[in-house]
C-alpha cells in the first residue's frame, strides 16, 4: 500500500525517464561541442551562488531574532518571512523593470551626468549575478524559517551546558547550536537549491543558460525527447548525489531531542552598534526581497488598475486560493502517510520510491506536468477503449483535462517540501515516545493520531502553509494542465507579462503577493510557538 | 457555508462536461487577444467557445498524449513554426472552406490545407533616427558585415521569432550559407541577448545599440500605449523594411489548425472563418497592431503610417521545416 502510493507520486518523474535509454548520440555530439559546457558552469555557479547568498541572508537573520532583542525585533520576527510570498519570475520582472539600461534610475543618473551608454558602469541585473540575487532574495527564507524554528526549538539546556563548559556567546553558536540545527539548516537549503534547479522563468528572462533551459531547447528547439529527458536524468543525477552525500556526512549522528526540560530562552539585549548592525543584518534582505519590488507592483497596479480589475478577477483570486488550499491539504496527507510509514516499516524500497518523488522538487514544472499527462492519458486511453468494447461509445478524458490531474501534479512537485517538514517533525519526537504508546496499548495509527499529531502542530501547519504559498506561485504545470476557461492569478500575470506588458501584470502579481502574504504570517506565528517542553 | 464549499469544489474536480456543438480551443495566443473575438463569435452564432491558454510546445504535448480522445478541436500558436510541428505530429486534419481558402494568401497557409494564418507580423529592422540614416542598411545578409560590430540589439534564440527568421534564410540560402551569417551576425551583437522584443527597442532608444529586431506589433503597441516612457523609446527608432530588392522582409503569423480527431470540426471551421471575417480582422488589427491577412482589410491607421513593404512569399510551412537546424546554427554561433 505505502509502496503503491510512492510509486504513483514517482511514476510521472520515471515517465519522463522512460525516453533515457533511447540513444541520442549525435544530438550529444552536438550538445557537447556547442552549449553544454555552459549549461554545466551556469548551473553550477547558480547553485553554489543562490547557496551562499540563502545562508548568508537567512542564518544570521535567524539567530539574531531567536536569540536577541534589538529596535524592530518582533516585525522583523515575522517580516522576514515575507520574501517567501513573491514569485521569483516577478521579482525578477520589477528588478529589471527599475535597474535596466532604460529603466528609471540608470535613465536619472544619466539626466544628472550627462553620461551615455559606456561611459559609466552599472551592473547588469538580466545576468548570473542577478539571477543569483533575484533567486537568493526570494528563496533565503526557507533557511530562515527553518533555522530560526530549529535554534528556538533547542533546549536551552545545552546551551547553559555550553556556557557552563566554558564557551562564549559565539563559541556556543558556533559549536553547539548551528551543528544541533544542522538538519533543519540544510532542509531549508535543499528546498532553496531544489527551488533553484526548477526554475525556468527567472533564468530564461535574464538570458542565462541553465540545464534547465537547455532541457526546454533541447526538447522543443531540437526536437530530441531522449536528450532531453537524459539531460533532466543528468539533472536528477546531480540531486542525488547532493542528497547522498549530505546523508552520508551526517554517518550514525540523530537529533532527536533528548532533555524536554525547557525554560525560557533569555535573549541579549543589544545596543548601540551592535543594535544597529542586527537592525541592517535583518531590513536589508527584507527590503531588497520584498518592500522594494511590492512598491514597484503597486505603482504599476495603481497606473493600469482600471484594465485589470474586472468581474474576471474575482475568479482568478478563487481559483487560486482554492487550488492552493486543497494541494496543500493533499500534500499533507501523502507527507503524513509516507513519513510515518517509513518510520515505522523501513522498507528500502519504499525509501527509494519516496526520495524519487521527492526530487519532484528539483524539476521544472513543465517536465512534471508532462510526466502526469503520460500516464494519466494512457490510462484515459485504456478506459475507452474499454467503454467502447462494452458500450460502444467514448467516455471522453476522465483524468486528463481535470483539476484532479493538475492537484496530482502539484504533490508530485511539492511533496519534498511536505515531505520533508514532516520528517523533521518526526525526526524530533524521540523513538521511545512510539514505544511507550505502543506497550501503553495503542495500536500504531493511535500513536499518530495521538501521540505525533499533538506532538507537532507546528510542523504541521508549517507543511501546510509551505505548499500553499508555492502552489500559489506555481506557473508552469497550471498553464499546463489546467481544465478549460480556467485561470489563476499566476497565469494571468504570466500571459500579460510574457506579452511584455510589465505594468499590467502589475495588479495579479500583486494580488499573488497578498494571498500568501497571511500564511506567511500564520506560519511565522506558529514557528514563534513550537518550543520543545512546551506541550 | 462549509457544504456549499465543498460542493464547488467537488464539482471542480470532476471531469468538466462539455457540452455537444461548442468548440473547445488550445491557444497558444494570450487570452487577451482572443477572447473577445470568441465571445462576440458566440454572441452572434450561439456557438459557445471553450479555451486553454499556454505555451505553443507544451500544448502541442498534451494534445498528442491525450491523442484520440482530446476534446480539442482547434488549435492557435503565435508562430507558423509550431503548427508545421503539430502537421509533423499528425495533430491537424485538412480543412475545406471556401472561405478559407479565398480570403488566406496561399503562402500564409499550409499547401495542404492542414493550417491557416489568421494576422501577420512582420520582423523588420529599427534604427536609431539620429546615429543611422536608412542609406546604410539594405537586408538581414548585410547585418553580419563588420561594419556593424557591436551596434546590434536582438533577444535570446529560444525564442521561436529567431528561429523562424533564422529557418527563413536556411530555406533560401541553405544551412552553410546561414551559418556563416550567424557567425558574422553574432559577432555584431552590442551585449548578449536578453529580455523580449520591446527590450531591443528600449536598449536601443537609450543608446545602447543602434540597431534593434522587433516584431513590428511590439512597436505598434509601444507607440499606441499608455506607458510615455515606451513611447518616447519607441519614437527614437525607426522602421527600416530589409530585402525589398529581392525576397522581401521576414514575416510570420498567428493562426489556427483543426485538430485530427475533432469533434465538431464543423464549428470550429466556422470560428476560423468568422476570425477571417472583416470584422474580426479589423479587430485583430486594432487591438494588437497585427496586418491582417486578408486582402482588402485596412492595417490600423498607425501601421498605415509606417508604409507598404513587400513582405517574403516563403511559404511558411518552410519556417518548421528548418526550426531544428536553426537551433543548431545558434549554438554554433554563440548566439545565447
Amino acid at each position: 500500500m505505502l509502496l503503491a502510493m510512492a510509486l504513483l507520486t514517482a511514476l510521472p518523474i520515471l515517465a519522463v525517464f522512460g525516453y533515457v535509454f533511447v540513444p541520442a548520440p549525435e544530438v550529444w555530439q552536438h550538445l557537447r561541442d556547442t552549449v553544454l559546457t555552459d549549461y554545466l558552469l551556469n548551473t553550477l555557479w547558480l547553485v553554489l551562488g543562490v547557496g551562499f547568498g540563502v545562508l548568508l541572508l537567512g542564518l544570521p537573520a535567524a539567530w539574531l531574532n531567536s536569540m536577541c532583542r534589538f529596535p524592530g525585533q518582533r516585525l522583523f520576527e515575522w517580516a522576514l518571512l515575507l520574501p517567501l510570498a513573491m514569485p521569483a519570475y516577478i521579482i525578477a520582472y520589477t528588478y529589471t523593470g527599475m535597474l535596466d539600461f532604460s529603466g528609471p534610475v540608470q535613465s536619472l543618473l544619466r539626466d544628472m551626468t550627462g553620461w551615455g551608454y559606456g561611459d559609466y558602469y552599472f551592473p547588469n541585473v538580466r545576468s548570473l549575478g542577478g539571477a543569483i540575487l533575484m533567486l537568493s532574495l526570494v528563496l533565503f527564507p526557507y533557511v530562515y524559517l527553518l533555522a530560526r524554528a530549529a535554534f528556538l526549538e533547542q533546549s536551552i539546556c545545552v546551551l547553559e551546558v555550553s556556557r557552563t563548559l566554558g564557551s562564549n556567546q559565539w563559541q556556543s553558536f558556533f559549536r553547539v547550536a548551528l551543528p544541533l540545527a544542522r538538519p533543519a539548516i540544510i532542509t531549508g537549503l535543499s528546498l532553496a537549491l531544489m527551488e533553484t534547479l526548477a526554475d525556468f522563468g527567472t533564468v530564461q528572462y535574464f538570458g542565462v543558460t541553465t540545464f534547465t533551459t537547455g532541457i526546454f531547447r533541447t526538447w522543443f528547439g531540437l526536437g530530441d525527447h531522449a536528450a532531453a529527458s537524459q539531460l533532466a536524468a543528468l539533472l536528477m543525477g546531480f540531486v542525488f548525489v547532493l542528497i547522498l552525500l549530505e546523508r552520508w556526512s551526517r554517518h550514525k549522528a540523530r537529533y532527536h531531542h533528548t532533555s524536554s526540560k525547557y525554560s525560557r530562552l533569555p535573549r541579549y539585549q543589544l545596543r548601540g552598534g551592535m543594535a544597529l548592525a542586527a537592525v541592517l543584518v535583518c531590513a536589508l534582505p527584507l527590503l531588497l526581497g520584498f518592500v522594494v519590488p511590492v512598491g514597484q507592483l503597486l505603482y504599476w497596479s495603481i497606473t493600469t488598475a482600471a484594465n485589470g480589475l474586472d468581474s474576471d478577477f474575482i475568479k482568478l483570486v478563487w481559483h487560486s486560493l482554492m487550488l492552493a488550499g486543497l494541494a496543500a491539504l493533499f500534500a499533507l496527507l501523502l507527507a503524513l502517510i509516507l513519513g510515518y510509514g517509513k518510520r515505522l516499516s523501513n522498507d528500502p524500497l519504499v525509501n527509494l520510491a519516496s526520495r524519487i518523488a521527492a526530487m519532484g522538487y528539483a524539476i521544472p514544472g513543465t517536465v512534471i506536468a508532462i510526466g502526469v499527462l503520460i500516464p494519466f492519458a494512457w490510462v484515459d486511453t485504456q478506459l475507452n477503449n474499454l467503454s467502447k468494447q462494452w458500450f460502444g461509445s467514448n467516455v471522453g478524458l476522465l483524468l486528463s483535462g481535470t483539476l484532479f490531474t493538475l492537484l496530482f501534479a502539484y504533490n508530485v512537485r511539492f511533496l519534498s517540501v511536505s515531505l520533508q517538514t514532516v520528517e523533521a517533525g518526526l525526526g524530533k519526537i524521540k523513538p521511545t515516545i512510539d514505544n511507550a504508546g505502543r506497550s501503553l496499548g495503542l495500536s500504531p495509527f493511535g500513536v499518530l493520531h495521538k501521540l505525533h499529531l499533538p506532538l507537532m502542530k507546528g510542523t504541521l501547519l508549517t507543511a501546510i502553509l509551505l505548499v500553499f504559498v508555492d502552489v500559489l506561485k506555481e506557473l508552469p504545470a497550471t498553464l499546463i494542465l489546467r481544465p478549460f476557461n480556467f485561470n489563476t492569478l499566476a497565469v494571468r500575470a504570466y500571459e500579460l507579462a510574457s506579452d511584455e506588458r510589465l505594468a499590467d501584470a502589475g495588479l495579479p502579481s500583486l494580488m499573488i503577493v497578498a494571498a500568501g502574504i497571511i500564511p506567511v504570517i500564520l506560519l511565522s506565528r506558529s514557528i514563534g510557538k513550537s518550543r520543545a517542553g512546551e506541550h | 457555508m462549509k457544504k456549499l464549499l465543498l460542493g464547488l469544489v467537488i464539482a471542480s474536480l470532476t471531469a468538466p462536461v462539455l457540452a455537444e456543438g461548442e468548440v473547445n480551443v488550445y491557444s497558444a495566443r494570450k487570452e487577451q487577444l482572443i477572447k473577445p473575438l470568441f465571445d462576440k463569435f458566440t454572441e452572434q452564432t450561439g456557438i459557445a467557445v471553450n479555451l486553454v491558454t499556454g505555451k505553443d510546445d507544451a500544448l502541442l504535448e498534451r494534445l498528442k498524449l491525450e491523442g484520440e480522445n482530446t476534446p480539442a478541436d482547434l488549435l492557435m500558436t503565435a508562430d507558423a513554426g509550431r503548427l508545421y510541428r503539430a502537421v509533423e505530429m499528425e495533430l491537424t486534419q485538412p480543412v475545406t472552406s471556401a472561405i478559407l481558402q479565398k480570403d488566406i494568401p496561399e503562402n500564409l497557409r499550409s499547401p495542404d490545407n492542414q493550417w491557416f494564418g489568421l494576422t501577420s507580423r512582420a520582423r523588420p529592422i529599427f534604427y536609431v533616427k539620429d546615429k543611422v540614416k536608412p542609406e546604410e542598411l539594405s537586408t538581414y545578409e548585410d547585418l553580419a558585415d563588420p561594419k556593424w560590430k557591436g551596434r546590434i540589439c536582438i533577444r535570446s534564440s529560444d525564442n521561436i521569432y529567431n528561429q523562424s527568421m533564422l529557418g527563413s534564410m536556411i530555406a533560401l540560402n541553405g544551412v552553410e550559407k546561414a551559418q556563416a551569417w550567424a557567425d558574422g551576425f553574432v559577432k555584431n551583437f552590442a551585449r548578449p541577448p536578453e529580455g523580449g522584443d520591446r527590450d531591443q527597442i528600449k536598449a536601443a532608444a537609450a543608446g545602447q545599440c543602434d540597431i534593434a529586431i522587433s516584431n513590428t506589433y511590439y512597436y505598434g503597441q509601444m507607440l499606441a500605449g499608455e506607458d510615455a516612457e515606451d513611447k518616447a523609446a519607441a519614437e527614437k527608432v525607426a522602421i527600416f523594411w530589409p530585402n525589398q530588392a529581392d525576397r522581401g522582409t521576414h514575416i510570420n503569423i498567428s493562426g489556427a489548425a483543426v485538430t485530427r480527431t475533432a469533434n465538431n470540426k464543423d464549428n470550429a471551421v466556422k470560428l476560423m472563418e468568422f476570425l477571417v471575417s472583416d470584422e474580426s480582422q479589423e479587430w485583430y488589427a486594432e487591438a494588437n497592431q497585427e496586418y491582417p491577412v486578408k486582402a482588402g482589410v485596412a492595417p490600423s491607421d498607425l501601421l498605415k503610417g509606417w508604409g507598404e513593404f513587400k513582405a517574403d512569399s516563403l511559404n511558411l510551412s518552410e519556417l518548421g521545416k528548418h526550426n531544428a537546424a536553426a537551433v543548431r546554427i545558434m549554438d554554433k554561433a554563440g548566439w545565447k
